[in-house]
């Protein structure tokens, strides 16, 4: 006895045919939200207690990377300022900004500001600012202009494979050591001759030791 | 529970006498060849997932609950990552650089004398502590386990948090202003009501403030008890002296050493600097091949008699025997001898003979457990011996107005029962636990008026007292204390009390009518009444710093003993009946450590068990008595009673049961408790150290054990190997030639990556098993350094421990006197690792600088590696081990090391955290690494400097010249596994004249 009508085969085949595309379509939706800015909060700006601009500051006012980010060059964690660090300026200036109350309040009744993390590497990495200071990457390499940010977002998706981009061949992005901090540094015409030299003379670690697990992870 | 037979000693033995049988054994079991054992072995994972936990869950069970949480997990992959927040300072403290660790000397507490520390603090959390090394009286640095162990108590969430009145919560203030009238009415009549109740200390700054409260109170009394109380060594020395001298030890400078009962490795409060000393006499090299030579006769087995090259068993008065014998034939009056065995006769006439002949270059120590008399008796002998001045050194008592501490609490005890003490107050210790069971001092407790306990946990003691105050840890007050040299350390804290806890200092202010002092006022103010001048501010900042105060060493006196004999021999043991030892445990000490989880689990040096003590029996009493290990036995002695399980102890002296203290606590936090049998329950003030006449009674009942000593086994391979000196002479390179070396390229799989060019590092560790005493403070340090959970009783007796590093402890010989080896045994980071080549996912691969990495983000759990492992040191999270929800838990990990979580594989890394961190700070400064700068957690622990890790591309590094060595050896090279982590055989120096060559 024939339950179902021939035809149906033919739904038969067509649903085996398109549960291919189905699969794919789900595999490329996963990637794209995987890619997508929701994921990796690339260009999505936090909203941070107190609305500071690295614009003003860094191109306005022209204050160094390291007048705030203390320990960029010595330790692992750049380090943000204490709340002491605000006021020295604004103990002066604009001391009656609606915008910098919670600043105020904050060294008034010594509780500290939450800022919202922007570049957030997940528990399993162990990264280190001052050795990538210290070897010839511009804070702007990772971090973007910041100096042309009004409120401060990510600008690279800090995943592994970008990490494993520099990792495997740094040598396009290296600096002078005297270029750091430059926000507005571009890289010279003949950056393959001066990665090169860098290289050599920073003593970078082979790309073996670069690319190690434990480099990073441990 | 299947009925377990008593030991077939004869089949053992049999055993044990064929050629073909093992030279090397690690169990009974194992030496029976049981079927369980058997069994033990084939399975590595007896724990496979069959039975999880024995509630029931089966396989298709876990299947079905896996699968529903991969679905879970996968689809949580594909959320982002939570928000955090960063919370900067208000206002930075100057010398700290966020993301950067700080070292801060100080000092912890042992037994009231100053163990000079380091501690690691990272933005104001310390997680980890190391030994002072620019200290002078510990100049090797290192630390005990009990050390490493201390950080976790800080952060224990069972400690005693708040100031109670009679079991409901009030404060600090409350209790001062409910003590003024009390203190008033005692200042009224003296104080003759008033007694303060505390353990033997050493910080002058206490001295003097009991000086003065004492002043105030001249009919108060302030009365000592330590549960491990170091009388007879003072008795012993007032014996021989006529004052409460202390003696120091040089074992550096000793060689020939005899101990008696000695316990100097652990538990003394030098003994991290005599394990240095006594390492150096035993660090045998190419260019120094010397050792010095060590007789241990014992009543229970110890880390001393498992070093020695000679050791003999006796029951504890044969140990006063042996050295009235010894005294005798060194030329020092020792009244009557009582016979000796044919053996200890030997034993006593070479020793004495070796003595002799190292006039000034000799040692007598005697234990803690032995009476005073042999404490007298070994002054003598050093004396006659000329060792004073030369390997003894005599000083001024180290402690505080040293009071024999049982007739004190004695007497305190007979007022309390009086009820003429009106206002007692408990500093520390625990006596309700640990006084003497015939005192009663519960009972006594309930007749005192007011009662006041300063203390750092709740327990038995603190149930009955009417106050009760959280005492502060070392490392959240200041303090002063001396070690066993007298140098003072002024204990800075480091971080602020986490709950309401108080020092003893500023308790002891509020009874000098003083309540607003804070323990910096009290001990600054002390310094500086010392220290008139304008320089204290610099005296002070310098003391702080260094961790000691220069020049503040107690200089050696020379003294000499009196020639009057005390001849008192020691009552012959009551034939038939069992001679009873007490011992402080190895892991738990007196009790106080019972909720550490860290000391619970760390396997004890010789018996490697976890979570229990037992009895200890020799073998041959074992068997006389029809018992086995885990039986549980009534155990009684004068009239007293308890059950506790039986563990049989090769080794151990026969007819003595040994009982470790500090278990069977009743009030104790969720880790302590349900953990062993109350040893102090059978100890009375008559008999504080053992008692004879003890019996044994089979109960019927069993009592599982949580024992290591099978545990990742290698079954019957060349894993330690030893020779005698005079072996060693002639053919240096016994150890080596023990074992074979393939050729590197003999093997299936692609060879190795090619190594780094010899610029760069390759890194590579040497341990030598000379200069091991199997004290586990590596292994605690290695628990500490790398956030390893505990994982509990239960899983251990499953196999799944943790500890990266474990012991092995290994007997060769006959089970009456085997000799002992320590192994420790780590990832051996082979250069052809066979666990890199079955991992399915590529979670564990090697890195160019020769480490065997472990990634666990990649581990799926399929355990593959470990089954490959012929070095048996992986370690799986069968479960979620580690604590990741406890709060105070969270500030103790150390920052740079993954919490792993479960279901993944993790091993020993050779600290990679340290390589890493130093590797930064070369680049930085353009410089290569240092041979030194960088230290695993175990080797910065190793008292006795057994553990050298380096670069081994360097050829002037100490690991290369140690890989140098003749007595270098790997484990299992057969394999072609290369090794990075290799071994220096053990070198014995028996004497001839005894025999019992290696």
């Amino acid at each position: 006895m024939q339950i179902f009508h021939r035809s149906t085969n033919f739904l038969a085949k067509l649903s085996i045919f398109g549960s291919l595309f189905i699969a794919a379509g789900l595999a490329g939706a996963a990637w794209e939200i995987y890619q997508s800015p929701w994921t990796t909060q690339v260009n999505v700006p936090k909203e941070q207690p107190v609305p500071f601009s690295h614009e003003h500051h860094v191109r306005g006012l022209g204050l160094d990377c390291r007048y705030c980010h203390t320990s960029v060059e010595t330790s692992a964690f750049a380090g943000i300022p204490p709340v002491k660090t605000c006021m020295t300026c604004h103990s002066q200036i604009w001391t009656n900004a609606e915008m910098l109350e919670p600043v105020r309040a904050s060294y008034r009744n010594g509780r500290s500001i939450e800022w919202t993390r922007v570049h957030d590497l997940p528990q399993f990495v162990y990264f280190n600012h001052s050795i990538h200071v210290n070897k010839g990457i511009g804070c702007a390499s990772c971090h973007g202009r910041v100096d042309e940010m009004p409120i401060t977002w990510q600008v690279n998706s800090l995943y592994m494979r970008w990490c494993l981009s520099c990792h495997r061949d740094p040598k396009p992005f290296l600096r002078p050591r005297d270029q750091i901090f430059n926000m507005s540094y571009a890289p010279p015409a003949d950056q393959a001759a001066l990665g090169e030299r860098l290289a050599k003379e920073y003593h970078l670690l082979n790309t073996a030791q670069m690319t190690d697990c434990v480099t990073c992870h441990r | 529970m299947s009925e377990r037979a008593p030991l077939d000693l004869d089949a053992i033995r049999a055993r044990l006498a064929d050629a073909d049988g093992p030279a090397y054994w690690r169990g009974l079991e194992e030496l029976s060849a049981t079927d369980e054992f058997r069994d033990f072995l084939a399975h590595e994972f007896p724990e496979n997932a069959d039975q999880w936990g024995g509630d029931g869950v089966n396989r298709r069970r876990f299947l079905q609950l896996m699968s529903a949480s991969f679905a879970l997990a996968g689809l949580s992959a594909c959320t982002r990552q939570p928000e955090e927040k960063i919370v900067p300072y208000i206002d930075q403290p100057e010398e700290l650089v966020p993301g950067k660790p700080l070292f801060f000397a100080t000092a912890l507490s042992w037994r009231g004398y100053a163990v000079p520390v380091l501690v690691e603090s990272h933005m104001g959390r310390p997680t980890k502590i190391e030994g002072n090394p620019q200290h002078p009286a510990f100049p090797a640095g290192g630390t005990d386990a009990f050390t490493q162990a201390s950080i976790l108590n800080l952060y224990d969430p069972a400690r005693a948090q708040v100031v109670s009145h009679a079991g409901t919560i009030a404060s600090w203030e409350s209790l001062i202003s409910a003590l003024a009238p009390v203190l008033q009415a005692q200042a009224a009549s003296g104080g003759a009501g008033f007694r303060i109740l505390s353990g033997a200390t050493t910080s002058p700054t206490l001295a003097a403030q009991m000086k003065d409260l004492l002043a105030r109170f001249p009919q108060a009394r302030w009365d000592r008890w330590d549960a491990i109380p170091r009388d007879a060594v003072r008795a012993g020395a007032q014996a021989a002296f006529g004052a409460p001298v202390a003696a120091r030890y040089r074992f550096d400078r000793a060689d020939a050493i005899l101990s008696l009962d000695g316990d100097f490795l652990a538990g003394n409060p030098a003994s991290v600097r005599y394990a240095a000393d006594f390492a150096s006499g035993r660090r045998i090299r190419r260019d120094r091949v010397k050792l010095s030579r060590m007789y241990a006769a014992e009543s229970s087995p110890s880390l001393e008699g498992a070093v020695a090259d000679h050791r003999i068993a006796l029951r504890p008065g044969g140990v006063g025997d042996l050295a009235r014998a010894v005294a005798s034939a060194v030329g020092v009056a020792s009244g009557s001898n009582a016979p000796l065995s044919a053996a200890a006769a030997r034993f006593a006439a070479a020793a004495a003979k070796d003595l002799g002949a190292h006039r000034g270059a000799s040692l007598v120590v005697a234990g803690e457990g032995q009476p005073p008399e042999v404490h007298a008796l070994a002054h003598r002998m050093n004396h006659a011996l000329g060792n004073v001045g030369a390997t003894v050194e005599l000083t001024d008592s180290v402690e505080v107005d040293p009071v024999p501490s049982l007739d004190s609490l004695r007497r305190l005890v007979e007022e309390m029962q009086a009820g003429s003490v009106e206002l007692l107050v408990v500093v520390g210790g625990n006596p309700v636990f640990d006084a003497p069971a015939d005192l009663d001092f519960r009972k006594a407790l309930a007749k005192v008026r007011e009662s006041v306990r300063l203390g750092f946990w709740e327990d038995e003691t603190s149930e009955w007292c009417r106050w009760n105050v959280p005492m502060t840890h070392a490392l959240e007050t200041w303090s002063d204390l001396r070690a066993f040299d007298g140098t003072v350390t002024i204990a800075q804290p480091l971080i602020a009390p986490l709950y309401q806890g108080k020092s003893v200092h500023e308790l002891v202010a509020v009874l000098a009518g003083s309540p607003d002092r804070t323990s910096h006022d009290l001990v600054k103010d002390y310094w500086r009444s010392q220290r008139p001048g304008l320089d204290f501010d610099a005296f002070w900042k310098r003391s702080i710093h260094d961790g000691f105060v220069a020049e503040s060493g107690l200089p050696a006196r020379n003294l000499a003993p009196s020639a009057a004999a005390a001849n008192a021999v020691a009552a012959p043991s009551a034939p038939g009946g069992l001679d009873l030892v007490f011992r402080p445990d190895p892991t738990l000490w007196d009790g106080e450590w019972a909720n550490n989880g860290w000391m619970q689990e760390l396997p004890k040096p010789l018996t490697r068990l976890t979570w229990d003590n037992a009895a200890l029996l020799s073998p041959a009493t074992a068997a006389r008595l029809g018992l086995a290990s885990e039986d549980v036995v009534a155990l009684s002695a004068g009239g007293r009673s308890v059950k506790a399980p039986v563990l049989v102890v090769p080794g151990h002296p026969d007819d003595v049961v040994t009982a470790h203290l500090g278990y069977g606590r009743r009030r104790v936090g969720a880790v302590g408790r349900g953990t062993g049998f109350d040893a102090y329950h059978l100890r009375v003030s008559a008999a504080l150290s053992g008692a004879s006449g003890a019996t044994i009674a089979k109960t019927g009942a069993a009592w599982p054990l949580a024992s290591t000593q099978l545990h990742q086994t290698m079954d019957g391979r060349s894993l330690v190997r030893a020779a005698s000196l005079a072996k060693f002479r002639e053919n240096p390179a016994f150890a080596r030639e023990a074992g074979e070396d393939p050729a590197k390229d003999e093997t299936l799989y692609k060879p190795a990556p090619l190594p780094l060019p010899a610029s760069d590092p390759a890194w590579g560790m040497a341990i030598d098993l000379n200069t091991c005493i199997g004290c586990a403070a590596c292994v605690v340090a290695c628990q500490a350094e790398n956030n390893s959970p505990v994982v509990g009783k239960e899983q251990v007796i499953r196999g799944r421990e943790m500890h990266w590093l474990r012991i092995d402890r290994y007997y060769q010989g006959g089970l009456e006197n085997p000799k002992t080896y320590f192994e420790p045994v780590l990832c051996m980071h082979c250069e052809n690792a066979p666990c890199e080549v079955v991992c399915p996912v590529g979670a564990t691969v090697h890195s160019p600088e020769g480490l065997n990495e472990m990634i666990y983000n990649r581990c799926v759990g399929t355990r593959y590696c470990s089954n490959n492992c012929p070095y048996k040191v992986r370690r799986f999270n069968f479960l979620q081990f580690a604590d990741a929800t406890t709060p105070s838990l969270k500030l103790m990990r150390n920052p740079n090391v993954t919490v792993r979580s479960r279901g993944v594989m993790e091993k020993c890394t050779y600290c990679v955290q340290r390589i890493s961190s130093v590797r930064i700070e070369s680049e930085k400064r353009g410089s290569p690494i240092r041979d030194g700068e960088i230290k695993t957690a175990c080797q910065q622990a190793c008292p006795a400097g057994a553990i050298v890790f380096g670069n081994i591309h360097d050829r002037e590094s100490a690991v290369a010249a140690m890989k140098a060595e003749p007595l270098n050896y790997g484990l299992l090279t057969e394999l072609n596994t290369r090794p990075r982590t290799t071994y220096l055989a053990k070198v014995w120096n028996p004497n001839p004249e005894i025999g019992g060559e290696a």
